[in-house]
């Protein structure tokens, strides 16, 4: 897997807590080619968001990084400096949070903060050359230039996202990683985010990883899924093969839960409630919820293996 | 047929004083009655700012129509004398959308549970309460033994919404107005949520008004459903009728946007409906929006027409069923 832009090893992030240490990730890897899109999906509390925020070594204390790597193409982020690290982030990686409207800085127009970004890069720009290049990217993004000279009250909440993805890309990174970029938008607007966020990547050549918990999202939007559960990669397919045949119990259970357009009362809710991480059940994590369990579910935790050609995943009977 | 809750042409605006001339319609002219013989689960569906959340607030009399009436058994509820307004408060019951807001969290999770058999003399005996309590909880699939005696943050988001239904549920309601209460519950736990919601429904006759900006789970839990858009119905009927085919080209629009969990792969690269600007004053609210938009919609206010004998639309292309004002009250209450 040489040809990866992105890899990441048993990566692993642990909080301090008064009863112990928590595990939020739990040695997951995955790779992500050149233009691919990877969503990671789990339900809250499965570790997905503590996920993307590790990937920059964004993590906080009491959170703290205690094992794994991530890799940039050649680069190594857990050998960079602060600083080396604080360049890379955006230049290589963009992030764009959840809530990400709510980023914004209120009293600063839309040009200012993207000027921000690019001079805090050490992209020195004249004036003339950074209106042109802000316009540039809101045309990206499908806003009209005069919206950099408004403040972020003055847009709606696509507009806001889209302004987000327009400081995401504006240093041309190899990966953009989404952090449910619209779990507060609507459906219609949600479309329109997620299609320009599809075209911005083509353009620009990048992968981009999903973060997020709808599976209709998903479905439309990655190449690739990793399911998280309790901290853990439970399944890694193409999405073709998640949706048609998934092997994780788990999977099988978030995508039954959806409700459909097509047939009422196909929707069932997963039965018992996602595990405490400071207090996980021995075995597998998910044994105590799966309709599927046996004995060596109990006992033995399962781990992620290939199951089918391209396809991954963590359980005894896949 | 009696009639339990009735709005008739409500209209709710905000602001507009003397000072303040734009005032922002929140609900346009809406009309809605809610048979008490024949209990049915109607979904209100809109986008934030269709006046959904103000629909449930004018419905549970926590604030006042600007024009227009909402009656409980037939009297305005502005008029209720103090015992009527009483019962009206135990008929009709309210399920908010934040399961983490509505607890004092210094109070273990029995005080929503007490408060209201205490409030409403519901049982004479602590044993009798606590029977009625248990009853409750296990009717929205909860063991008492893991509820009672805990405090808020130690049960699920998923665990505090049922104990709401629970609550809900105590005093016997007619109706229960739910207000997007799975909006931030994880995707595994609404199933559960809405299935004890229609639950109820079913099997002990209360009525259910669910609040969703989600069509695919009103489309799962509801017999009737009404789209809203910017203040007015846009379309409403039976839930098949409107969700797999819609009339109306906002629930068209609406429906193509929900991204499926499908191998067709479409959802990004049809072309999306253009930018919300433009008001569309005086005409079709949708017009500037609209890919089928005709000279009438920029000019007149599409009335609701009557397409079939269980939908109404709110949209000039329907022109030729004729105009039924009243048609949002009727369409629900034929079979």
């Amino acid at each position: 897997m040489n040809d990866a832009v992105l890899r990441v090893e048993g990566l692993r992030v642990l909080y301090d807590h008064p009863v112990g240490e928590v595990r939020a990730v739990d040695d997951v890897s995955f790779s992500l080619r050149p233009h691919e899109r990877f969503g990671l999906a789990g339900e809250s509390g499965s570790g997905k968001s503590t996920m993307a925020l590790a990937i920059l070594r964004l993590i906080r204390p009491p959170g703290r990084i205690d094992g794994g790597d991530v890799w940039l193409d050649d680069t190594r982020l857990s050998s960079l400096s602060d600083d080396a690290m604080r360049k890379l982030r955006l230049a290589g990686i963009a992030l764009v949070p959840q809530g990400s409207m709510n980023a914004l800085n209120p009293v600063l127009r839309i040009r200012a903060q993207i000027a921000d970004a690019l001079g805090d890069h050490g992209t020195l720009l004249s004036r003339r050359e950074t209106d042109a290049h802000v316009r540039d990217l809101l045309g990206h993004v499908g806003l009209p230039p005069d919206v950099a000279d408004m403040y972020p009250h003055e847009l709606s909440g696509g507009m806001k996202q889209r302004a987000c993805i327009a400081i995401a890309i504006c240093l041309r990174p190899k990966v953009i990683i989404a952090d449910e970029p619209t779990s507060a938008l609507d459906v219609v607007v949600q479309r329109q985010v997620m299609a320009t966020l599809a075209r911005v990547q083509e353009e620009l050549g990048a992968a981009v990883v999903l973060v997020g918990h709808d599976m209709g999202l998903m479905a439309q939007f990655v190449d690739r899924l990793g399911v998280m559960y309790a901290g853990r990669l439970v399944e890694v397919a193409p999405i073709g093969e998640i949706i048609t045949s998934p092997k994780h119990p788990y999977t099988q259970m978030l995508i039954a839960s959806l409700p459909s357009l097509e047939r009422k009362g196909m929707m069932q809710g997963i039965p018992g409630l996602a595990p405490l991480l400071r207090d996980l059940p021995p075995g597998c994590a998910f044994h105590p919820r799966c309709p599927l369990a046996v004995a060596r579910c109990r006992a033995e935790r399962p781990e992620l293996r290939a199951v089918a050609a391209g396809a991954q995943a963590a359980c005894h009977l896949a | 047929m009696t009639v339990l809750l009735e709005a008739r042409h409500v209209t709710r605006t905000y602001g507009g004083g003397l000072l303040d001339r734009d005032s922002t319609v929140a609900l346009e002219d809406f009309s809605l009655a809610i048979d008490s013989d024949r209990p049915s689960v109607t979904a209100i569906v809109g986008e934030s700012g269709s006046g959904k959340t103000t629909l449930a607030r004018l419905l549970l009399g926590l604030v006042a129509p600007t024009s227009g009436q909402v009656l409980y058994q037939g009297r305005d509820l502005h008029d209720l004398s103090g015992t009527e307004r009483r019962a009206f408060r135990r008929d009709i019951q309210a399920i908010f959308q934040d399961p983490y807001g509505v607890y004092n969290p210094f109070y273990r999770v029995d005080h929503v549970l007490t408060t209201p058999v205490a409030k409403f003399r519901l049982a004479r005996t602590k044993a009798a309460a606590r029977g009625l309590i248990e009853d409750a909880l296990r009717a929205v699939g909860l063991r008492p033994e893991e509820i009672l005696g805990r405090y808020p943050h130690q049960l699920s988001g998923g665990q505090r919404q049922r104990v709401m239904v629970a609550r809900a549920l105590l005093l016997r309601p007619h109706l229960i107005v739910a207000d997007e209460p799975v909006s931030m519950v994880d995707a595994s736990l609404r199933a559960t949520i809405l299935g004890s919601l229609r639950q109820l429904n079913q099997e002990r006759g209360i009525s259910i008004i669910y609040i969703t900006h989600d069509l695919a789970t009103a489309y799962q839990v509801a017999d009737n459903i009404i789209v809203l858009y910017r203040a007015s119905v846009a379309e409403a009927g039976d839930v098949e009728l409107v969700v797999k085919a819609p009339n109306h080209p906002y629930t068209q629009l609406l429906i193509a946007s929900i991204p499926q969990v499908s191998l067709e792969r479409n959802w990004l690269s049809e072309p999306a409906a253009g930018h919300q600007e433009g008001q569309g004053v005086g005409g079709c609210k949708f017009v500037s929006r609209c890919p089928v938009a005709m000279a009438v919609c920029q000019q007149s206010k599409p009335p609701l027409f009557r397409t079939e004998l269980r939908r109404v639309v709110a949209c000039h292309q329907y022109a030729s069923g004729g105009s039924q004002p009243e048609a949002m009250a009727s369409v629900f209450a034929s079979e």
